[in-house]
């Protein structure tokens, strides 16, 4: 009986021992096969901090900063790490009620549990420091360093652009953008994101249960430093900017003004405009809604976006396509027919040089007919459809018609018909040169953006060639700058130099001649050479001039755009004109009660309470 | 009297003793990693928790060497006074003790706390020595049985009214003490079977179960090669039935929600990472991250970071599993399966009953906290919060734990005198 009950402590061993192996074998599976644990724990400890790398700055053509960072600090959540919070003093440190904290949180909390959202973002420095006081009490709240762009010279709206918080579109489109963080949203900034943006970084930072920062992970073995964004710098003359900003001011329209020989833009302003600091942090949301509201359409990019009718700009351009086409000479004469079209009253144009001077409508008729049939009274039918096809490739050359290159985002074509267009118009082909004279002036079907007119400026500068007007001349830090390469091309017209020169005559004369139609545009010791326009359109006529100076080496070229003005291109857009370069030239501008009129006054016919009605192409 | 101590140091089962100071060693290591603060990483902080457990360390050995010298007919001939004392000590802890996390169950001694439960495990164990040592007792009366579990239910009753009842399951273990002094095997086979039953009848369909039920005992009753009784196995076959038809009844009126909670937790019948099911979770992030090496000492993000609960008391398994890995934890384990297994070989060398039975106490004792500890933080077992023997905060547990140990090891010491 003895022997059988000792012989239990086998029994006891047995099972003892089997409870060992029991435990080791699920340390085993724990431990070695399974290492989704290990995931967990780090998803416990470890934070991923994203390093917000400082966005690149932009200076202009003399190294004036126009647009910098300033430091903000957002305040993120962790909802699912919230735990005895005290609400009311978080919310009087944020500034905001019962109500709103419960509709973020709740908002974060659907974004997800375990992931940082932002609970307030954009806190100033100053308010910040109370609240960096007392976030240790904030279990599961921690704060992020951001920066903001700010415009120490509130100019240049259009330009620089403005940087939102990214879209699902953008986190879609890229997924190096996560939720919260900024992207370019317009014009420089948005063209040039990648190289403002820089490069985020990352840091993992231990936190115990309670939230607390605890120290690096693995002695920041596995961090990644932020890299700054490069710096820009672009062709904007501050100066010249501000000067033709306040021209603008109480207009709408737009100045474009380019250095003809290295097509940097000097001036870019579409008016009205706007403060570009309206659009930086808290209060961006509801200036947003303000401007995007707002009649004038501030936000609307004029110079690149608005196709207006060219008006009579468009005559040296016709011209150069005759002359090169060899279907007039420069001594060819027209009669100011007022029977073909309207004109002003003037004497009849001898030459090339006097229809631009006094812009003769029934000349450029002629000429245009000309383009178009050569004149030949019985293959005139087919020969349109060649002429059509040879003015159309020219004037694409001179940059109408196409997407001119320049470094900002969002830039119209214009439109120049070709053949292909008045098929599909005139069902079967029905159309000649008498359906489309009003090309011949610049109205009708053809629109062009202010930057092609700017850019028919330089192309005449230059007596033939342009290079794509473009912003920015150099990337990177100020000590090793980066040349931008891409706008090094010359774009050629292939029309010969000798027939540029009788229209840098033509407009010279414009300025500087009785009978010429931009009389106002004259500048005492400065050689402007310039040509009004008077593009017809619902309203008052838009009043349209552009010009380079000094004749025999410009400096700049530029158009200049003044919607709905009473008067012709030569009342307000040349005066204009003239002051800018009176300003970029010689620095100072003397004509002060001049200057001071044309500041002051506001020409433009005011838009009425209903927006307009979309511009049909056929007039 | 010199000579005797000499014999006495060299008699000592100095491989038991070596375990003990490992364990309490291995202990002390989790407990300073567990509340390590690189502020104050002096080891003698006697502010700081780990501080504090050397100074319980330093206790233990004194007392242990104490019990070593004390004459080992002490402890029998006064084990029903120890019986009587801590059965009064946990009356008196239900009227004038501490209430800590639900349970009555601490004296608070100025800023020491003792909790008499830990000590009446030691006296259990001291008085069924005593009580099944006694000339002619044969585990087969039934009046020796009513002893036996009387000795055992009385104290065990006073722990539960603490409330605590992780305490008071400790003292089933003692029916393997009686197992080995000739209790019918069949309790033991019906004891597990019942807890298995309870088990599956939670898990699965209640009539599913009883089917699987009838089949076992029809083929148990057909092919089995010792014929079984008709009548017993269908009266075994309709208890069965009765008890799985009412566990849920007792799962929802006899236990409390806490309870309940964690056994569906542990059953994976309850998800809630956040609520109820945190301290597992927790706890087997903590020990499953360790992977095979561990991350190393003090390096463990779970327990250096507060994200597992009662990581130096009851979770304390979850440091070692954490930063020493499969290698460090499965060598704790082994270390007490070696422990067990000692002390079984050495209660069967003893001469004396009481040494015997004693002996068989202690491994019990043992065997059960090191079960249900581990097995809890390996989300093996429900939330049951009793210490890790040896190795746990504590200094109640660990004083308790050392004289439970050694006044086996001085009884084994004088296993070849005359009893």
């Amino acid at each position: 009986m003895k022997k059988t009950l000792s012989s239990r402590r086998f029994v006891l061993m047995g099972i003892f021992i089997a409870v060992g192996v029991i435990y080791i074998i699920r340390l085993l599976f724990l431990q070695v096969f399974d290492d989704s644990y290990a995931q967990l724990a780090n998803r416990n400890a470890l934070r991923f901090v994203t390093q917000y790398p400082a966005r690149g700055l932009i200076y202009d053509r003399k190294g004036e900063l126009l647009v910098y960072n300033e430091l903000v600090y957002d305040l993120m959540v962790i909802p699912r790490q919230v735990k005895d919070l005290d609400t009311n003093l978080l919310c009087k440190l944020v500034g905001i009620d019962k109500e709103q904290f419960l509709s973020r949180m709740q908002k974060a909390y659907k974004y997800s549990s375990y992931a940082p959202s932002s609970f307030e973002k954009q806190i100033s420095k100053e308010d910040f420091g109370p609240i960096q006081e007392k976030l240790y009490l904030f279990h599961g709240f921690f704060a992020q360093s951001r920066t903001l762009r700010y415009y120490p010279h509130s100019v240049a709206c259009h330009v620089l652009g403005y940087v939102g918080e990214v879209n699902e579109n953008n986190i879609k489109k890229n997924p190096y953008y996560k939720k919260g963080d900024y992207i370019g949203m317009s014009g420089m900034e948005k063209y040039y994101e990648d190289i403002l943006r820089g490069k985020k970084g990352s840091k993992i930072t231990l936190v115990d249960v309670h939230n607390r920062e605890k120290g690096s992970f693995q002695n920041g073995e596995y961090d990644t430093a932020a890299v700054a964004g490069e710096n820009l710098y672009c062709s904007i003359d501050l100066e010249l900017q501000k000067y033709a900003e306040s021209l603008m001011q109480n207009k709408r329209g737009s100045i474009v003004a380019i250095e003809p020989k290295t097509g940097e833009i000097l001036c870019f302003v579409s008016a009205p405009f706007y403060d570009p600091n309206l659009l930086v942090g808290r209060v961006r949301g509801n200036n947003y809604m303000d401007l995007l509201n707002n009649i004038a359409k501030p936000l609307f990019n004029r110079a690149l976006m608005a196709e207006y009718p060219p008006g009579s700009i468009f005559k040296v351009a016709q011209a150069m396509i005759a002359l090169d086409m060899g279907v007039i000479s420069p001594n060819t004469s027209f009669a100011c027919d007022k029977s073909l079209v309207g004109c002003h009253q003037h004497p009849s144009a001898s030459n090339v040089k006097e229809a631009i001077k006094m812009s003769c409508n029934p000349y450029f008729y002629r000429v245009y007919q000309r383009i178009i049939q050569q004149e030949n009274p019985i293959t005139k039918k087919i020969d349109s459809k060649y002429g059509l096809a040879y003015w159309d490739e020219e004037m694409k050359k001179m940059g109408f018609g196409t997407r001119l290159g320049i470094d900002l985002p969002d830039v119209k074509k214009g439109f120049i018909p070709d053949t292909g267009y008045y098929n599909r118009y005139y069902k079967g082909g029905g159309w000649n040169f008498y359906t489309i004279y009003s090309n011949s002036i610049g109205q009708g079907e053809v629109g062009v953006i202010p930057l092609q007119m700017a850019n028919l400026a330089a192309i005449v500068a230059n007596r033939g060639w342009y290079i794509i007007p473009h912003l920015v001349k150099y990337f990177g830090d100020e000590n090793k700058k980066k040349r931008n390469t891409k706008y090094s091309n010359k774009h050629l017209t292939l029309i010969p130099k000798e027939y540029w020169d009788i229209a840098v005559e033509g407009m010279y004369e414009v300025v500087h001649q009785a009978g010429g139609t931009a009389r106002k545009a004259k500048i005492d010791d400065i050689a402007v050479c310039g040509k009004t326009g008077t593009a017809q359109n619902y309203g008052n006529d838009h009043s349209v001039f552009i010009c380079f100076a000094p004749k025999d080496d410009p400096q700049i070229a530029l158009s200049v755009y003044v919607e709905n003005a009473q008067g012709g291109g030569g009342s307000w857009a040349a005066p204009i004109a003239s002051l800018v370069v009176e300003k970029y030239i010689n620095k100072e501008v003397k004509r002060k009660d001049f200057e001071k009129m044309y500041m002051e006054v506001n020409p433009c016919q005011p838009l009425p309470l209903k927006r307009y009605i979309p511009k049909s192409k056929k007039k | 009297m010199e000579k005797r101590e000499k014999t006495i140091w060299e008699n000592l089962d100095w491989t038991t003793v070596l375990l003990y100071l490992l364990l309490v060693f291995i202990g002390w290591i989790s407990i300073y990693s567990a509340v390590y603060d690189e502020n104050h990483s002096e080891i003698f902080d006697t502010t700081t928790r780990y501080g504090k457990q050397m100074i319980w360390i330093g206790v233990s050995l004194l007392i242990a060497t104490m019990v070593i010298l004390i004459d080992p007919k002490f402890f029998s001939q006064t084990s029903y006074i120890w019986y009587g004392f801590f059965l009064l000590m946990l009356i008196a802890v239900l009227a004038v003790g501490t209430q800590t996390k639900g349970a009555k169950s601490w004296f608070m001694i100025g800023s020491f706390a003792i909790q008499p439960s830990e000590f009446a495990k030691l006296a259990t164990a001291l008085a069924l020595s005593k009580v099944l040592s006694g000339f002619e007792v044969d585990m087969k009366e039934l009046k020796t049985k009513f002893y036996a579990i009387l000795v055992i239910a009385i104290p065990m009753i006073l722990v539960l009214l603490q409330n605590d009842t992780g305490s008071a399951l400790v003292f089933f273990t003692f029916i393997f003490v009686l197992f080995r002094q000739g209790l019918s095997s069949s309790i033991l086979i019906f004891g597990g079977a019942i807890i298995l039953l309870f088990i599956l009848a939670l898990l699965i369909n209640k009539y599913v179960l009883v089917g699987i039920i009838f089949v076992i005992m029809l083929l148990g009753y057909l092919f089995l090669r010792r014929k079984l009784s008709f009548w017993v196995t269908l009266l075994a076959f309709i208890l069965s039935s009765i008890f799985v038809l009412s566990v849920d009844y007792f799962f929802n009126n006899a236990l409390e929600s806490h309870q309940k909670d964690r056994i569906e937790v542990l059953l994976g019948q309850k998800k809630d990472p956040q609520g109820v099911s945190y301290n597992v979770n927790q706890s087997k992030i903590a020990i499953g991250s360790g992977g095979f090496l561990g991350k190393g000492f003090l390096k463990g993000t779970q327990t250096k970071y507060n994200f597992v609960p009662e990581q130096d008391t009851d979770f304390i398994f979850c440091t070692i599993g954490e930063e020493w890995g499969f290698l460090g934890s499965s060598l704790v384990i082994a270390i007490f399966v070696i422990l067990m297994v000692r002390l079984i070989k050495l209660a069967e060398r003893q001469r004396s009953a009481f040494s015997q039975i004693y002996g068989y106490c202690v491994a019990s004792i043992i065997f059960v906290h090191f079960t249900i500890n581990i097995g809890m933080t390996m989300g093996l077992l429900p939330v049951i919060g009793i210490p890790l023997p040896f190795i746990s905060y504590g200094g109640s547990s660990l004083i308790a734990f050392t004289i439970l140990l050694f006044i086996f090891l001085r009884q084994d010491v004088s296993r070849l005198e005359l009893v």
